[in-house]
């Protein structure tokens, strides 16, 4: 009893103590915010490689690819099949991608993806990436009227501006197609003032397609671009009527489109940050195409040695999965299309050659185990059989040992705590040696005194850490708001969302990592009271009594 | 959380009237007997200035006197103890040989000047320290080489201890500091189911020693008189049967000296607790049963 007694008192008589109960409170509530932070990335993280990629994929080794989709889908299912929700077929390569923002040419490499639109969103979250609320629930290749989303479907809360996006579809293309044959027709009548024209037609798409500044800001001069290949969505045909007529007579802009291709959201955006003041997080999506424009795609043939293939392609989504890799590098065609511009496929009744198969599994069936029975009809010498975590196992690997080193050096902080509790208990059982003394003369045994100051050191640890996990808690509850306040008294943003494409910190709460927190400061803190409580136990009761 | 009441078997029950005619039972408070049952009064309030008062109310049952012949067996006798400390490489020897037998319901006073080892002698005495040749017997029985357990128990409940410097502890009020040897004895739950009888007994004897409006005050807020009798009220909760003074008045002025020489006596007295005191001063000494002098760490005459 006197334990309990004499603890609580010096508990509220001591106010060094304090400064050990601070420092765990600090430690506790530091481990609780970096592990939730991380653990509300690498899991956001997880979430968005899992979903922009299948259960498990398959992949020829082979650039070629193998052969007869249809038959391969066969041996999976009999190897597999009460597994398998879902299947698809998917064509590789890379290539080039033109675009013609306000009349200048940009090229980027790309990853050219030949999908199927029926099964595509089967295996995998692809349509929940794309911009259209109707492609969404069923994707097409064919270009949609309107209604594209003009803010972004996946943020809550504030998202950047893409008011613009009001423009695309059809709508777009048929004004696109009407200014194109108004220049055509006055440069047929007047070579001389096309050129005015096509700067006007230029300055007027800047304004309405907002493309980056500098791209039409021209040379005042009058020192322009060679026109005919710098002509806006430049289909090379339409710069000629004669020469259009010859070589795709029943193709009309402005009813018309090309195969339809799906583009990376980065790759046909930026990001821009104006002012972290304004709401949006002041930014700003500029677009360099949208949906409707057209674009060219330049890839290799799938024959030795490879030939180069091009073709026009007419943008209708796009392919938004806040992973910035894939976002600024992957383009989506119709797999048939593909397949038979780089003819892999014979006639149009061949399945044709394919890279990669997708597959999607039954809920809470073990991927590894697929896996591992597929790798059994895939050999590894020509395929590749992995699950979606095999794919990015060096990146979420590198995650991992990211936690766990912070996690490490955020344990020397309680340590640190720890110790400054060793010290301070050092201290006072010095100042209490009178103390233990007369205890002692009373009747105390050693093992009463020591239950005093590991007693002590408990209730340390438990006040401390029980307001660590207050703040804590309250710290990833209110991360936001701080972050912003934190960027207001700064004067630059803390979190920049143009670097990290969250408009918010994610945060995820693991009980377990909570809990196991808390135990650890309260044993760090109750460990590092075992030592001058068995100094307190051990002091020679005369020695003590006549200690001044 | 020892609620260790394990305890020394007396050699012979009748030898401590006090205990054979209160007998503890277990799970009943240890001093249900009627001497404690003591009324409020005003008097209670002003007992120790006048010791006519005193002694009715602490003893209300007579006290059985003189002591009956087969009790002469000595309730604490050291046998030619030694100890010496060390100072460096130095061996400084503190006591060589001593041997004092101790009565029951003695008052004895050991007097010797600084140094001559008559607090070493007091500290062995009460176990708090060993010795490094001779015996210590209590009742008869030898104590100084007892598994430390034992020795706390028996310090806790059979010898109570003030020091001249009172040795309260300056974080507990003056009630919880006369309750600790209790809250010592008990565990944490069969303190709380006695805490209200314990709590009763632990003002009373305040009362007794005048310091019933000083219940709540913290020992800085005390005057040195009334921090020796809360240390005496302390000493005697557990009700001992030997009570060792290490300079009880040796930090008061003469006037509370006197005061709390006469609890003493009374106390002895009255309730026939035996007394060790241990003193410098002579004339304190003299009110002693008997004096013992201590000189260079021997017995001397």
């Amino acid at each position: 009893m006197y334990k309990l007694l004499l603890c609580w008192r010096y508990l509220r008589t001591r106010y060094i103590a304090l400064v050990s109960i601070i420092s765990v409170m600090l430690g506790v509530a530091t481990m609780i915010v970096v592990n939730s932070v991380m653990e509300g990335f690498s899991g956001e993280m997880q979430n968005r490689i899992h979903n922009s990629t299948s259960d498990i994929v398959i992949d020829a080794l082979d650039f070629a690819g193998m052969p007869d989709a249809e038959y391969q889908f066969e041996q999976i299912r009999k190897a597999a099949g009460e597994d398998i929700e879902a299947m698809s077929p998917v064509v590789l390569t890379i290539g080039m991608l033109n675009l013609s923002p306000g009349g200048r040419s940009i090229s980027m490499p790309v990853r050219v993806i030949g999908i199927d639109e029926a099964t595509q969103g089967l295996v995998s979250d692809f349509n929940k990436y794309l911009q259209h609320p109707e492609n969404r629930k069923k994707m097409s290749f064919a270009l949609r009227e309107d209604k594209y989303d003009t803010r972004d479907h996946q943020a809550d809360g504030d998202a950047p501006d893409r008011s613009i996006m009001a423009e695309a579809g059809w709508k777009r293309r048929r004004m696109i197609a009407e200014s194109l044959a108004r220049e055509q027709k006055n440069r047929w009548e007047n070579p001389a003032g096309a050129e005015i024209r096509r700067q006007s037609y230029v300055e007027g798409a800047e304004g309405g397609a907002a493309a980056p500044r500098g791209a039409a800001e021209g040379d005042p001069e009058g020192n322009v671009p060679p026109p005919v290949e710098n002509v806006p969505t430049g289909d090379i045909f339409q710069q000629n009527p004669a020469l259009a007529a010859a070589a795709a007579p029943a193709f009309d802009m402005a009813k018309d489109q090309h195969t339809g291709i799906v583009l990376g959201m980065l790759l046909a955006s930026r990001r821009f940050l104006l002012d972290s003041d304004e709401p949006n997080g002041g930014c700003e999506d500029r677009f360099y195409v949208l949906p409707g424009e057209d674009v060219k795609l330049t890839f290799p043939t799938a024959g030795t040695p490879p030939k180069v293939a091009s073709d026009t392609f007419t943008v209708v989504d796009f392919f938004e999965s806040k992973m910035s890799e894939s976002d600024s590098s992957f383009v989506f065609v119709p797999i048939r299309e593909l397949q038979r511009l780089r003819g892999m496929s014979a006639s149009a009744a061949d399945a044709g050659m394919i890279n990669q198969i997708l597959i999607k599994l039954k809920p809470g069936v073990d991927g590894d185990r697929v896996r591992d029975k597929l790798k059994a009809i895939y050999p590894e010498t020509m395929y590749s059989v992995q699950t979606w975590r095999d794919q990015r196992s060096p990146l979420l690997a590198a995650v991992q040992l990211e936690t766990t080193i912070l996690n490490v050096l955020l344990f020397f902080i309680i340590a640190v705590a720890g110790f400054g509790i060793l010290a301070i208990f050092y201290m006072i059982v010095v100042e209490k040696t009178r103390d233990i003394g007369i205890l002692k003369s009373l009747g105390a045994s050693r093992g009463g005194v020591m239950g005093i100051f590991l007693a002590y050191g408990l209730s340390l640890g438990l006040v401390g850490s029980g307001a660590g996990l207050v703040i804590g808690l309250l710290f990833v509850q209110y991360i936001n708001q701080i972050a912003d306040f934190l960027s207001w008294v700064r004067g630059m943003p803390v979190f920049d969302p143009t670097i990290y494409y969250f408009n918010k910190i994610p945060t995820s709460l693991v009980p377990q990592t909570v809990i196991s927190i808390v135990v650890g400061a309260v044993a760090i803190a109750v460990l590092a009271s075992i030592l001058p409580a068995r100094r307190a136990a051990r002091l020679h009761p005369v020695e003590a009594l006549r200690y001044e | 959380m020892s609620d260790d009441r394990e305890r020394i078997p007396h050699p012979t029950t009748s030898i401590d009237p006090h205990r054979h005619s209160m007998p503890r039972v277990p799970g009943s408070p240890l001093f249900s007997g009627p001497h404690f049952q003591v009324p409020k009064t005003e008097r209670a309030e002003k007992a120790i200035s006048t010791s006519v008062t005193i002694i009715p109310m602490i003893n209300a049952s007579p006290t059985e006197s003189p002591l009956p012949a087969e009790n002469q067996i000595d309730h604490l006798r050291t046998i030619d103890l030694y100890k010496s400390y060390r100072k460096g490489s130095v061996e400084v020897p503190v006591l060589r040989g001593v041997e004092v037998n101790i009565r029951p319901g003695e008052f004895l006073a050991i007097e010797g000047q600084s140094g001559s080892g008559k607090s070493t002698l007091l500290h062995l005495m009460g176990t708090l320290d060993g010795p490094d040749k001779g015996e210590i017997h209590f009742h008869g029985r030898r104590i100084d080489n007892l598994p430390a357990r034992n020795r706390d128990t028996l310090r806790n409940k059979r010898i109570g201890m003030i020091f001249q410097f009172y040795h309260l502890l300056p974080e507990l009020s003056m009630l919880e500091n006369v309750l600790s040897p209790l809250m010592i004895a008990d565990g944490v739950w069969s303190y709380l189911k006695n805490r209200r009888k314990y709590r009763e007994t632990a003002k009373s004897l305040l009362n007794l020693m005048g310091l019933s409006h000083r219940l709540k005050h913290k020992p800085r807020e005390l005057s040195g008189g009334e921090m020796q009798r809360a240390a005496i009220a302390r000493a005697l909760i557990a009700r001992p049967e030997l009570l060792l003074a290490d300079e009880p008045t040796g930090n008061l002025d003469q006037a509370t000296g006197r005061e709390i020489l006469k609890i003493l006596r009374t106390l002895n007295e009255e309730q026939n607790i035996t007394i060790v005191m241990v003193t410098h001063d002579q004339s304190l000494a003299a009110q002693a049963d008997r004096i013992v002098r201590l000189k260079g760490g021997v017995i001397e005459g």
